[in-house]
């Protein structure tokens, strides 16, 4: 019996090796169909919107709407540094959003990192990550795009404790906060389109196939933020170097 | 807000391969001192004497995308090993391929990094590169030489060149932006073009790659 059941999860284990070649994205034909379709989205809606905003507005606002939401940002930044046991990093936000929301007139300029504070990169996906958490098989999520399964539930709370909303109900006339609220959300993801508009038309460029160009990248990208810059080397690193016997 | 956080992660790491394109390497002319610089004093000399003549030529800065790559092929591409960088980027199949398939596959691929490369390099606005000092020994052979681009309001952007020391100096052979590797990010494209439709099947994606962005360069710019 068990004996079976031992053969039959080899079987698998082979058969789904060979449906999908590439390691930790099982869902690939899934993952694709989605990614074409964020993809259409993004080319009709979000990129010409986020070249709209670009061509009307110039740097300067858009520089200070970055720093806006940069700057609510780094609360739950803060949050995650401090989940991480990152007591240094957590004081240094803290410190940040003082200074950029006081001196840096509500945010809209980065005081702080001319000050020597540097901006922190976190996200509940990455406490996971540092809590041990592996990413698990790779999403990609509709309208948000290339995630995994940690960083999917880490997104997921990441949305639940935007800032945004409570900014809004407490900024916003009494009664249309959610009309704020939307703004600024809308705001928020046009503007970071608009940032991305080179870099992605660069991706384009250097690909030959944008699905799996875009997930190596996020994998590497992610294990990268998870171990701040210092990832441990990969097992597999330098297979197939012919510098390190790959020939021989 | 963290949604964008995720996506222009991605992006960034993705995108920012051509912001590299500024630190690389570029050559000075005289061989005999290029073979003598440290690897980081290599990355460095070579990165200022590219990003000076780039903010000191108007053309470029106008969009004169055909002397970007002038430039990147006659200061930078010398201090890159090409071979090395696409016989990590197929893997196991370069082993199999003939001499003259991985001359095509270098070419090719040369030609494809440069152009992207150049397209990013075309973009350096005054950002401010940091250079890491170098941890290593006397009689490494290999090193990790890093970088960082700061960027306003943002996060600066880590590059980081692998380097092998050769008898004519010492050579990039993967570049890695935000942790994102070069090589490693081409690995799984190719190896999927190769299962598919063989070696010969790759050279062709590389060739209608390049010809594509042949004719969409000379079109939009």
């Amino acid at each position: 019996m068990i004996r079976t059941f031992i053969a039959a999860v080899g079987a698998a284990a082979a058969l789904g090796g060979c449906a999908s070649a590439s390691p930790g994205d099982p869902f690939e034909p899934v993952n694709r169909a989605v990614f074409r379709f964020n993809d259409v989205l993004d080319e009709n809606v979000s990129q010409p919107v986020a070249r709209g905003y670009q061509a009307v507005l110039p740097e300067l606002v858009r520089a200070g709407v970055t720093n806006f939401f940069s700057n609510l940002g780094d609360v739950w930044i803060g949050v995650n540094d401090l989940l991480q046991g990152k007591v240094y990093e957590t004081a240094s936000d803290v410190m940040r959003i003082s200074m950029n929301t006081v001196l840096g007139l509500g945010g809209l300029l980065d005081v702080a990192s001319s000050a020597q504070l540097q901006k922190h990169d976190e996200d509940f996906g990455q406490t996971l990550g540092r809590w041990g958490v592996p990413p698990g098989p790779y999403l990609v999520v509709p309208f948000f795009g290339p995630s995994d399964l940690r960083d999917g539930v880490g997104l997921a709370v990441d949305l639940s404790f935007s800032p945004i909303p409570s900014v809004a109900h407490a900024a916003g006339p009494t009664g249309h906060w959610m009309l704020v609220q939307n703004g600024m959300i809308g705001l928020n993801l046009i503007n970071t389109r608009a940032n991305l508009l080179r870099a992605g038309d660069l991706a384009s460029m250097a690909a030959i196939d944008r699905y799996s160009f875009f997930r190596g990248a996020y994998q590497q990208r992610r294990r990268n933020q998870v171990y701040d810059g210092n990832p441990p080397p990969l097992r597999d690193d330098d297979d197939d170097d012919p510098k390190n016997g790959g020939s021989r | 807000m963290n949604i964008p956080a995720v996506l222009l992660a991605l992006v960034l790491a993705a995108a920012a391969l051509p912001a590299a394109a500024d630190a690389p390497a570029a050559a000075p002319a005289a061989g005999a001192a290029v073979r003598n610089l440290d690897p980081d004093a290599l990355v460095k000399s070579v990165s200022n004497e590219v990003l000076d003549i780039i903010r000191a030529d108007k053309e470029i800065q106008a969009g004169n995308g055909r002397k970007v790559v002038e430039l990147v092929q006659t200061k930078v591409l010398p201090h890159f090993d090409f071979e090395r960088m696409t016989a990590l980027a197929v893997g196991a199949s370069w082993r199999r391929a003939t001499p003259d398939q991985r001359h095509q596959l270098v070419s090719e691929f040369e030609t494809l990094l440069v152009r992207t490369y150049s397209s990013g390099l075309a973009a350096y606005r005054n950002q401010v590169i940091d250079y890491k000092p170098l941890r290593s020994g006397a009689d490494d052979t290999e090193v990790v030489v890093k970088s960082e681009v700061k960027q306003p309001g943002g996060q600066p952007v880590t590059i980081d060149y692998r380097m092998e020391k050769l008898t004519d100096g010492w050579k990039v052979f993967d570049v890695s932006i935000g942790g994102v590797s070069l090589v490693t990010t081409y690995r799984d494209s190719f190896g999927q073009e190769v299962r598919q439709n063989g070696i010969d099947g790759l050279i062709r994606t590389l060739v209608q790659k390049n010809q594509q962005l042949a004719q969409g360069q000379s079109g939009a710019r």
